[in-house]
């Protein structure tokens, strides 16, 4: 059971290094399996997409020092319902529930800590646990405990084979800095995120749109792992051309950019693509409710650009964002700044303005500020866009994260086209939750189906070892 | 925004980190630069004086260096905070010494200490020196408490007076455009339970960042060490004051009577805080450390260091010959620290102070903006 790590063989092997891959290898470990953790990110970038989250959704009877009140399971299961529309296993979806309410003290006991949100946009306090410092104070907790229990983790080390026999795991060609070097494990936890990195591969569902999109989290999301598996026969789940994509400040780095890029302002004003035309209604419904259809929306613009456009009444009103907007005292010279020509530019936004019906502005409900006689409409929040200066923000897609992924079952375990279990391989956080997140998204559900399938994980794998 | 270039590139962080808002429960400096989506030169530099240093924001960045956004405040609000002490300066011509700080205090340390020798042999008998620990009176053989008190007096008066100026001067930069107002005694004493505490030097309970990613950082505690051994051994001097003019009891006192009491309690508690504090200043992450602060951080620590070891020399050896040397390398080094107080480091607590201050009335009472003229 105890060989040494670096020796080419080890007990239970992890591929990835968030939160999912973290918390299997500390419940293997706690098991008495010896486990290794291949991160493919230098030490400095470790984590994968769990650097940019910021809480975890749980379920609980009562409230505590942080969560402000109770969130049982069946409120939980309705908010899954309501924003997957029914896209889930319903059993590994109550499963993922009930586990949930170990988090708290399963984090807690692993040295995360959490805190009030103060000053977030979304009234999450009561249902999310909000990490102290974000994901990634999160997720170095979680490395440090692993380490001080024995579990080696190796960076800039990434996966590039998988000996897979009919379903059962022998070994794994690993690439390090001191060049490929093949590791045999008598398990395998596989939680290497999905593949919304690899442009290439979006670009089988989105064409040449997918050069244009943005990805907010780690370039290392490449979906290397989750490809071999399905080639090894492993049943895929969740629908391959859908992502989770909003629209995103276009000067963002094209990865990494994390939640500093997003725009909130959407409901303040109109968003316009380059040939100076609205394209869908703006206030079609509360914002956390509609911010995550703008990213598709702006893949369906030509050369996947939009601007959101507003007036100096906007200002202030949304949460800031890490770039200016870009501003200018006439409309006309605002479009000389996009690029967009001044007059269709003015134009579009005159109609705008002339089918605003007066009403009173109030962001807190479906107000009666609205369009009329203009398609597509603005529904809510409509205003004049009158009063100089006038501002805007440039918008590309964001891509958060992909839904396809191999489908497991209650253990963990993925399951073979067929039906049929994995001897030894499992599967843990982005590359399944599409199982659970067929559609949609829920704040901080991503990490709870990471935490509870990576421990389920790293039990399942501790245990083949065992037996 | 204008103002220095540190001052800018400090801007252009905090405009990101306010778009993020991760760390808003690690210290104070988070909260207070979410109640505002603009900044000018005096809220950055009100900023890097409610920044304690622990380091905490550094490791929990996404975006920390190599990261293209590159967010390192500890870093970068360590450079402010040095440069504000320089602007607030009071008087402005006597800024320079902060930019100079390690060797300025180093000139004035050995020229008050040799001054201090050379006075106690050329006003005493020859050989006196070396005897004066036989007199009755004490080392007041070597030097009288009216002379001591007409020499120090004078210049922690003036001393005081400057920091009081350093401080209107950062208060009413602080408030240039967004102002506090009201509620202010209730600020005072949350300030200094937040001050007393060192609330925020703790990574918002996780523990602060020293040489390394762990927070098992000790500086907390050496800072509580050197704060209140320091506050020990000013407050035997003030009971030794309050004897002498209220009482009429002269020292030597017995090693059990409060000042000796206090002194050297206060003694080991100031050596042995500024020793940790050097220590881990040595060993402190690279990349948390702006050069430029290096030297007036430890010239600060050593002077009090150097205060607190030659005073516990006095108090130990204070019998023997070597007394008279150790009198004047004490007041010497003692001096100096009164006369430089408000051009060195001394200072940040002040600066911090006002700081805690300020957010506790911006927190109660929210910020007003100023409307331009």
């Amino acid at each position: 059971m105890m060989s040494s790590p670096s020796a080419p063989s080890v007990d239970v092997l992890v591929i990835g290094g968030g939160n999912a891959a973290l918390c299997a290898a500390i419940e293997a470990r706690r098991q008495g399996a010896s486990v290794l953790v291949v991160e493919a990110a230098p030490k400095v970038y470790r984590g994968g997409n769990t650097r940019h989250t910021r809480n975890l959704r749980c379920a609980h009877d009562e409230g505590n020092e942080i969560l402000t009140g109770p969130y049982p399971e069946d409120e939980f299961w309705d908010d899954l319902m309501r924003v997957t529309g029914g896209e889930t296993d319903p059993e590994l979806a109550r499963l993922t529930i009930a586990e949930s309410k170990t988090l708290w003290d399963w984090m807690n006991g692993v040295g995360v800590r959490f805190q009030q949100p103060l000053g977030g946009t979304l009234n999450l306090g009561r249902t999310n646990a909000f990490f102290l410092g974000g994901g990634r104070a999160m997720l170095n907790a979680l490395c440090d405990t692993a380490e001080n229990m024995g579990v080696e983790i190796r960076y800039d080390t990434s996966a590039t084979a998988l000996d897979i026999e009919d379903g059962f795991f022998k070994s794994a060609v690993i690439e390090g800095p001191d060049g490929p070097q093949t590791i045999h494990a008598r398990a395998l936890v596989t939680a290497a995120g999905g593949f919304e990195a690899n442009i290439e591969w979006l670009k089988e569902y989105w064409g040449e749109r997918a050069e244009n999109f943005l990805i907010r989290g780690t370039p290392n999301n490449r979906g290397t792992i989750l490809r071999m598996l399905l080639d090894a026969g492993v049943e895929p789940v969740g629908d391959p051309t859908q992502c989770h994509a909003v629209a995103i400040d276009a000067r963002s780095p094209q990865f990494d950019g994390g939640i500093v890029t997003r725009l909130d302002c959407i409901i303040f004003g109109v968003v316009l693509n380059n040939r100076c035309e609205r394209f869908y209604d703006e206030g079609e419904d509360f914002w956390p409710k509609r911010y995550a259809i703008w990213g598709r929306l702006v893949a369906d613009q030509p050369d996947q650009i939009a601007w959101i456009v507003f007036d100096e009444q906007a200002v202030g009103r949304f949460m800031p964002s890490v770039y200016p907007a870009i501003s200018a005292p006439t409309l006309e010279e605002l479009a000389e700044k996009l690029g967009l020509d001044p007059s269709a530019f003015a134009a579009e936004i005159g109609r705008f303005n002339a089918a605003v019906v007066d009403g009173d502005f109030n962001t807190e409900i479906h107000d009666d500020c609205r369009t009329e006689g203009i398609t597509p409409p603005k529904s809510h929040w409509a205003r004049r866009i009158d009063q100089a200066p006038f501002h805007a923000y440039p918008v590309r897609p964001g891509i958060t994260f992909t839904y396809l992924g191999t489908r497991v079952n209650r253990e963990a375990r993925v399951l073979m086209q067929g039906g049929r279990p994995s001897a030894n391989i499992y599967a843990a956080g982005e590359i399944m939750a599409g199982n659970v997140l067929g559609r949609g998204y829920l704040a901080g559900i991503g990490m709870t189906i990471g935490a509870v399938f990576g421990r389920l994980a790293g039990e399942g794998a501790a245990r083949h070892v065992g037996n | 925004m204008l103002g220095t270039d540190l001052q800018q590139e400090a801007e252009r962080q905090i405009v990101i980190c306010n778009a993020c808002r991760y760390c808003e429960g690690i210290c104070a400096v988070f909260p207070a630069l979410q109640m505002q989506r603009s900044f000018v030169a005096g809220d950055i530099d009100y900023f890097a004086n409610l920044c304690h240093d622990c380091g905490a924001c550094y490791h929990d960045c996404q975006f920390s260096p190599p990261h293209e956004f590159a967010i390192n405040l500890p870093k970068t609000l360590a450079g402010v905070r040095q440069e504000s002490y320089g602007r607030y300066a009071w008087p402005a011509a006597l800024a320079p010494v902060f930019a100079r700080n390690g060797l300025v205090i180093a000139v004035i340390a050995a020229l008050s200490v040799t001054a201090f020798l050379a006075g106690m042999i050329m006003w005493n008998a020859p050989g006196a020196l070396f005897s004066a620990h036989t007199a009755p009176e004490g080392f007041y053989a070597l030097m009288s408490h009216n002379a001591m008190v007409g020499l120090f007096g004078p210049v922690f008066l003036f001393s005081i007076f400057a920091m009081l100026m350093g401080l209107r001067n950062f208060w009413r930069d602080a408030n240039a455009v967004r102002s506090v107002s009201g509620e202010a005694p209730a600020s005072l004493w949350q300030a200094v339970k937040d001050a007393g505490s060192l609330r925020y030097l703790d990574g918002g309970g996780a523990g602060c960042f020293n040489e390394d990613d762990k927070p098992e950082d000790k500086r907390r505690l050496y800072h509580h060490l050197t704060f209140y051994g320091f506050l020990l051994c000013f407050a035997a001097t003030s009971v030794g004051t309050i004897y002498h003019y209220g009482f009429g009891r002269m020292a030597p006192y017995a090693w059990w009577d409060l000042p000796q009491m206090l002194g050297t309690v206060g003694g080991f508690m100031l050596a042995a805080g500024t020793g940790g504090l050097m220590a881990a200043k040595k060993r402190r992450l690279p990349d948390l450390v702006d050069e430029g602060t290096k030297g007036m951080a430890m010239a600060f620590l050593l002077m009090l260091h150097l205060t607190a070891v030659t005073g516990l020399g006095l108090h130990i050896l204070g019998g023997t010959p070597a007394m008279g040397l150790l009198l004047a390398l004490h007041l010497g080094v003692v001096f100096a620290l009164f006369l430089t107080m408000p051009y060195g480091k001394f200072v940040h607590g002040l600066y911090r102070f006002a700081a805690l201050v300020r957010l506790a009335m911006a927190k109660r009472v929210g910020l007003k903006t100023k409307v331009a003229a």
